[in-house]
């Protein structure tokens, strides 16, 4: 039976000449028991696709179809009564992001119950009982202490969890998700996709929204490949995803980051053109130790007045010119990792030196002229950015004082944007008139612009589109190879860290569980959180066959 | 083409009815722009009065006294035969620097408070809170008042004292701005780089936590023109004769039921004022914090 019958829906925002076709006319089913993705990236039009199906699409939205049927019902002329009749009932809608979209202020069995009051199913008592019932469905553990609490007593992934017991609460044919597992650790993201799995056995229909290739590939059916408003591919997912028609879609999956891209290029691009790097000091020679981190414990104490050990007794090097990847789940202490190496925290125990000196514990007066030869960019590059200056502002004040003068100064910061890919045009450019990927280049510009031997990136690249992910990587490793400076790359993305990473050290609760050359870690991991940890990584490869 | 006839709008076109009329205002934005025109009238008025006003405003005519508006007097004359409307005019200067002068004392005091409180550590945050919080918990005008009372009346205490009042209110939000702005990722990414705390504080941390009081201040004028109004009004601001709204307003109360236009002129002028002071603060508002939120 079909479920979910779209023909010709287009969706345009603004009147007259400001009119602007975010979705250009697309097509697509999806069948009881069936999953379809739709896969795109940020601006390709998926999301307000899958919101304006259940009458979201938001205000001063156009959208027409010249077919929309939900199980054979025609519901284009529904007034917004029978819409909010629809909704819960009969399309359950999961929304994009899990941490916020529960209300802080009720319990989660409340919020589940809402969906049957709202619909006036059952009495008070069956409710409680229907509840605890999806909870349980839905893979809470201890529902009835889970269905007392607020929302911000959950993890993440429970989060996730009770939103999808919302949304199934009524038991709808037909589920939206949209990106259901973006935000979430891998292990739980893994969790999820079962769960999602599991609705879908039970004969539900699925349309899943997801940028995640690779939780498409473990997901979906049926793929249908979005760009600029259209749908560019339609299909089978294994066939899709190996033998995809479309050069769109070819190059979104060769832009996936993964063990067999080591190596090569992720964008179609050709490497960046370095004007003056012979000003760069080359001190040091590759294979020295830069930084050595030893037996480095941080605690800090909660609000519950319980004291917590984030990084627990880390001991671990980086040399020149090397990619140190850092991985694990969030609470893992990366970040803190992160912090230590830039010196912005300081280490409870343990000792951090910077080319054989002193690092951690000393005076800031000691520090501050060694500051340049460890500089970061950020996952966020925007509030990392003083909203009051332009791009060119951004890597002027970067710039080492003691070095370039008058015009010279300037002319620094154009070779610079040079650098990061970036014409002279944009320096004038505030942060805000930028796109995301241009931000994180003026970024790594500014990162780049005293000279370090050090860049800590931590989850730089996790923000963005998987295309221009690609590009961001492409440029770090140009980078890497003209000016030999390493890298100390913290993401949770396993397929990111494996791209890039020399040797990789596995974190989990505060500890290194592991560390080692990427090959032998992805390869031939030892530990046993290690091997959870590669197990719940989703592949294209398992799907496409590749 | 058979898909445009059956095409049907959803929904969603519902949403497009509601957003079309604020979208109106939006691009006209008469408010802002009747505002200017006033102020820009006001400038006229403060900068060389006599262009606008043809009478002296303390040129007193008795035979002309309580006259109703008329071609030639436009406001009408008070009970001392005094053009109302040169008065308002002659009184644009004194009431509008009672209002900005007292504004730029009470910012002044709390950037220097709220930066004392934000960056000053828990002792001195602590102290100048509990400070902040006794100021607030007298209403402002009285805590004027009791400035005015001690110290007599005149228009440098009146200054004095509306700046005082509005201190606490700028203060507690600079302290906020500057705490929220010190952590902010962006002050770590310069500290990272090297820089100086000073350096940071004086080119991030202050500039940066400084951007919302333009807007607050914008608003706080017509506020602190009422309050220079209304002690002026009570008699404790400008002396009776001088052209000042407050006391215009105060000068009129006798006569409001029988001529009207004596107490009406002046008293909408202050309300013009705030008026216009606060749409246009607004205005800013929107627009830099509108280009703050959106990416």
């Amino acid at each position: 039976m079909t479920a979910l019958e779209v023909e010709d829906l287009r969706v345009g925002f603004g009147t007259g000449a400001d009119h602007r076709e975010v979705v250009g006319g697309i097509s697509f089913s999806v069948a009881a028991g069936e999953c379809l993705a739709i896969v795109g990236e940020s601006g390709s039009g998926k999301s307000v696709s899958a919101r304006s199906l259940i009458g979201l699409a938001g205000p001063g939205a156009r959208v027409s179809a010249a077919k929309l049927e939900l199980h054979g019902t025609d519901v284009r002329d529904f007034p917004d009564r029978r819409w909010r009749d629809i909704r819960g009932r009969e399309v359950g809608f999961i929304l994009q992001d899990a941490l916020v979209s529960l209300d802080p202020l009720r319990s989660v069995g409340k919020e589940i119950s809402e969906t049957l009051t709202l619909h006036r199913w059952g009495n008070a008592t069956t409710r409680h009982a229907r509840v605890l019932e999806l909870l349980e469905l839905v893979g809470v553990p201890e529902p009835q202490l889970r269905a007392r609490q607020l929302s911000g007593e959950l993890s993440g992934g429970q989060r996730q969890r009770a939103l999808i017991a919302s949304a199934i609460a009524l038991d709808p044919l037909l589920l939206i998700a949209d990106e259901p597992t973006t935000a979430l650790d891998v292990t739980v993201q893994a969790q999820i996709v079962d769960l999602l799995h599991e609705t879908k056995a039970r004969g539900k229909a699925l349309l899943v929204i997801s940028h995640d290739l690779a939780v498409v590939a473990r997901l979906a059916d049926r793929v249908a490949v979005m760009n600029h408003g259209v749908i560019v591919e339609q299909g089978p997912t294994a066939q899709v995803l190996s033998n995809p028609k479309d050069s769109y879609t070819q190059r979104l999956l060769d832009a996936v980051p993964s063990a067999h891209s080591r190596g090569t290029r992720l964008s179609p691009t050709t490497p960046s053109q370095f004007v003056s790097s012979a000003r760069q000091t080359r001190a040091a020679t590759k294979g020295e130790t830069l930084i050595a981190v030893d037996h480095v414990s941080k605690s800090y104490k909660g609000l519950d007045g319980v004291t917590r050990t984030v990084v627990n007794d880390v001991s671990f090097e980086l040399g020149v010119g090397e990619t140190l990847g850092v991985v694990g789940e969030s609470g893992s202490g990366k970040t803190t990792v992160a912090r230590l190496v830039l010196a912005v925290t300081e280490p409870d125990s343990g000792r951090i030196t910077l080319k054989g000196e002193q690092w951690s514990g000393i005076a800031e007066k000691l520090r501050r002229p060694r500051r340049r030869l460890v500089t970061t960019v950020y996952q966020d590059p925007l509030s990392s950015f003083d909203p009051r200056w332009s791009a060119a502002r951004l890597i002027l004040d970067a710039l080492p004082q003691d070095r370039y003068e008058g015009p010279a100064r300037r002319a620094r910061v154009d070779e610079l944007l040079s650098l990061v890919g970036l014409s002279a045009d944009f320096g004038p450019r505030r942060p805000l008139q930028l796109s995301g990927g241009q931000r994180q280049r003026v970024a790594i510009a500014r990162a780049l612009a005293p000279e370090p031997s050090v860049i800590v990136c931590d989850e730089s690249v996790s923000a963005l589109d998987v295309s221009i992910q690609a590009q961001v990587l492409d440029l770090l490793s140009d980078i890497q190879q003209q000016l030999d400076v390493s890298y100390l790359f913290i993401s949770h993305d396993l397929g990111v860290i494996h791209h890039v990473s020399d040797r990789v050290l596995v974190m989990h609760n505060g500890r290194i569980v592991e560390q080692g050359s990427a090959g032998d870690i992805f390869e031939k991991p030892q530990d046993a959180y290690t091997k959870q940890l590669l197990s719940s990584l989703p592949r294209i490869q398992q799907v496409a066959g590749k | 083409m058979t898909t445009i006839e059956s095409r049907t709008a959803l929904v969603g076109t519902t949403g497009a009815r509601r957003a079309a009329a604020p979208a109106v205002f939006r691009r006209l934005r008469i408010g802002p722009i009747l505002s200017v025109l006033f102020l820009l009238f006001l400038v006229a008025a403060v900068v060389d009065p006599s262009l606008l006003a043809h009478f002296q405003p303390l040129a007193v005519d008795p035979s002309r006294s309580l006259q109703a508006p008329s071609a030639g007097h436009i406001f009408g004359t008070d009970e001392s035969g005094r053009d109302v409307f040169s008065r308002v005019v002659y009184g644009a200067a004194p009431s509008l620097s009672i209002g900005l002068v007292a504004t730029a004392l009470g910012i002044v005091i709390a950037v220097v408070l709220g930066a004392l409180a934000g960056l000053g550590g828990r002792v001195v945050d602590a102290v100048i809170g509990r400070f902040l919080e006794v100021l607030f918990a007298f209403p402002a005008l009285l805590l004027a008042l009791l400035f005015v009372t001690i110290f007599g009346a005149s228009v440098t205490s009146l200054i004095i004292s509306v700046g005082l009042g509005s201190a606490p209110g700028y203060a507690r939000m600079v302290r906020g701005q500057i705490i929220s702005v010190k952590n902010a990722p962006y002050v770590e990414a310069s500290y990272v780089l090297g820089h100086s705390s000073s350096r940071v504080l004086r080119r991030t941390i202050l500039p940066n936590a400084m951007r919302p009081l333009l807007v607050l201040g914008t608003l706080g004028i017509g506020q602190s023109i009422v309050w220079a109004s209304s002690l002026s009004f009570l008699g404790l601001g400008a002396a009776p004769p001088a052209p000042e709204w407050g006391a215009m307003l105060a000068d009129g109360r006798d006569f409001i039921s029988s001529a009207w236009w004596v107490e009406l002129f002046p008293g909408a002028m202050i309300v013009l004022v705030t008026l216009a002071t606060t749409s246009l603060g607004r205005y800013l508002q929107r627009r830099l914090e509108g280009r703050g939120a959106d990416a």
